[in-house]
């Protein structure tokens, strides 16, 4: 093939198409180790990163590919990773340091069925909560939550464009369905394309001394890519705005409050969700993930039998958009929401947190297994009356 | 503040932090010494300092990275590794170091440090084997020598502990060399090779900890005098004879050098070159 996909329309696998939408955003560096049902990610960056100029490595495990993805953004590269569940666990750890070190990187998670090991083969919801909080200490991230292929490709690309202004972790939750999938996927005209770069310090290299790597002046310190003469130092460890270690309280509050300020601040600008006949709705119905083409057949059946329903999609579980779930809540219109995911109870607790007034229910499913519609529809008709 | 060094550290200041001076280690480690050397490396290595990154992992050793004038990362336990090939890999101009402990690399880290020198990548891993976890307060660890009392160990430590250059050379190093911190001269030749050679360079670099010698009872000046003087420079000696045994003369040089195998870097940017062109 050679160069970047050109645009057009293309009949791609999900994985696959995610893995071209990283080349277009501009990932030049590619680490990772083989995971059902993530590995063609890696098997087509394995034969397409050289064709563009990147770099392409199988780590010995996921903590090394996190981590040499980590030292490539450290050197200015847009780097990633996939992987899955399992993956993501091992990962944790780097994901804390990457939010730390104000590290962008892009870590896509093709979520299988868990706990453990579970069924690598089926696809599963359950990395929510692990998403979020799955490395120690207080940090903030944005983890988007494709429905379908095309939306693999586009929340990729954004994820890079996030990552880059943030300079953060940013992870792409899909799953097995939306994976392996093939589907159609429209590839944007580059002028269409807006990609974002990491901003760059104004002082020049000389001057290095005078160069804050976490100039708490600004939400986003500007980056300094290593061999650029500014001889910066980064550390995990608790660091003032030189990046050297200090352990005190004022330099504790200033680097932290920053770390999550960087996205609570933003967002509203950064969250994003999906919502089909709320106008007059008396019930939400919240799905999101490949789940979503059940929920929205189940709701054009219980409309057409004048169930009074909607849909309330997040397309980003991290930041998630509570004011929008809040508004509807206070509107005092809506009696119930009713959260159907491929887990225990990891969306229902984040929709529990914003409502105050209207029941909140949850419908599990087990993990592995898509909810027909008709099971959707089911349950819609017993909790909701005409 | 910064701290105003001896004239005699005068080529070597420009190359450190001074200004995080006085470093986090105990009187008489050994540290401070490879941190001199090293900087006296980078600067006779003719490599201009803003083309020297450092990575460092967790640990005393681990602090190294934070008092260098050079690009320096100090990322999480036993990650240095693979953090450096990214760098590597990403501007492979660059003269990417790794500076760590023995638990940092060889136990936390273990597996990144067989598969790099697997891959040989073009990257120089200086591991300093104190023997012990000191930071965390005197542990037994993969390096401890067999029979030593930590606070793990305290009925006398029952593992084997690696014999690092053997491990390394198994796993593929294209350069593998054992000094102590008070064999500078040595020291700094290594780590200058360590810089020429295309591919994977370890040099293990026997340090006192005071630690190690307080939870075995011994002087830190004795543990000074074995490693300065009950030790035998032999370069061509067989790996298996550098296991470290208490009582034992401690057996230093330059074991190994194989420069018949092209670097990971080497050979991924070949493919780039190809895939590019085709």
């Amino acid at each position: 093939m050679g160069g970047l996909l050109k645009p057009g329309v293309y009949f791609m696998e999900g994985n696959e198409a995610c893995a071209e939408a990283a080349l277009l955003a501009g990932c030049r560096f590619y680490a990772g180790y083989p995971i059902t049902p993530s590995s063609e990610v890696m098997h087509h960056m394995a034969r397409r990163m050289p064709e563009v100029g990147g770099i392409f490595i199988q780590a010995e495990d996921e903590i090394a590919s996190i981590m040499a993805a980590l030292g490539a953004s450290a050197a200015g590269l847009k780097a990633m990773t996939a992987t899955s569940g399992p993956g993501l666990s091992l990962m944790q750890e780097s994901i804390g340091l990457a939010a730390m070190l104000e590290l962008p990187v892009v870590i896509v998670d093709i979520q299988r069925a868990g706990p453990s090991t579970g069924i690598p083969t089926l696809m599963g919801q359950g990395d929510i909560m692990q998403s979020k909080w799955g490395s120690h200490g207080d940090y903030e991230l944005v983890a988007y939550l494709p429905s379908n292929p095309q939306e693999l490709f586009d929340m990729t690309i954004e994820a890079f464009n996030t990552a880059e202004e943030y300079r953060i972790p940013v992870i792409v939750l899909a799953d097995k369905i939306i994976g392996q999938m093939y589907g159609r996927i429209r590839v944007p005209d580059p002028s269409e394309l807006k990609l974002v770069e990491r901003k760059r310090p104004t002082i020049p290299p000389e001057k290095f001394m005078e160069y804050l790597p976490f100039d708490s002046r600004e939400l986003v310190p500007p980056f300094a890519a290593a061999g650029e003469g500014y001889r910066l130092h980064m550390t995990g460890l608790m660091h003032d705005e030189r990046g050297y270690p200090n352990l005190s309280k004022e330099a504790s509050w200033r680097l932290v409050t920053r770390l999550v300020r960087k996205i609570r601040e933003n967002a509203k600008k950064i969250a994003q969700w999906d919502e089909i006949a709320l106008d007059d709705a008396k019930y939400v119905l919240v799905a999101f993930g490949s789940v979503t083409g059940s929920a929205k057949y189940a709701l054009r059946a219980a409309r057409s039998k004048g169930i009074k329903i909607g849909l309330f999609r997040p397309k980003t579980a991290w930041p998630f958009p509570g004011w929008r779930i809040e508004e509807l809540d206070k509107s005092g219109e809506i009696e119930k929401f009713i959260v159907i995911e491929v887990n225990m109870g990891q969306m229902y607790h984040v929709i529990r947190e914003y409502v105050k007034n209207a029941e909140v229910i949850h419908i599990p499913y087990a993990p592995g297994y898509l909810p027909e519609p008709s099971f959707i529809l089911e349950n819609i008709e017993k909790l909701c009356t005409r | 503040m910064v701290a105003k060094l001896p004239p005699v550290y005068k080529d070597i200041e420009p190359l450190l932090r001074t200004e995080r001076f006085p470093t986090i280690w105990c009187p008489a480690c050994g540290i401070g010494l490879l941190l001199k050397t090293f900087a006296k490396a980078i600067v006779e290595s003719g490599i201009p300092p803003e083309k020297h990154v450092v990575v460092s992992g967790i640990g005393c050793t681990g602090r190294i990275a934070g008092y260098l004038r050079v690009d320096s990362y100090h990322v999480t336990h036993g990650r240095a590794i693979p953090f450096a090939i990214g760098i590597k890999l990403a501007k492979p101009e660059l003269e990417v170091s790794v500076i760590s402990g023995d638990g940092d690399i060889c136990s936390i880290g273990g597996n990144h440090f067989i598969h790099a020198a697997r891959r040989n990548h073009d990257i120089n891993v200086i591991v300093v084997n104190n023997f012990i976890y000191g930071m965390t307060g005197g542990q037994m660890g993969a390096t401890t020598p067999k029979g030593a009392r930590t606070m793990t160990s305290p009925y006398g430590n029952i593992e084997e502990p690696f014999n690092i250059p053997l491990l390394a050379y198994a796993a593929g190093a294209s350069f593998v060399a054992r000094w102590t911190v008070f064999h500078d001269k040595q020291l700094l030749e290594a780590i200058l090779k360590a810089f020429e050679i295309k591919g994977f360079s370890v040099i293990e670099v026997l340090s006192p900890c005071a630690i190690y010698a307080d939870r075995n009872n011994m002087d830190m000046l004795q543990l000074i005098r074995i490693l300065r003087t009950n030790t035998r420079v032999k370069h061509d000696a067989s790996l298996e004879e550098l296991r470290i045994e208490p009582g034992k003369p401690i057996i230093l040089g330059n074991f190994v050098e194989r420069r018949d195998r092209p670097s990971f870097e080497e050979l991924i940017y070949g493919i780039i070159k190809k895939c590019k062109r085709g």
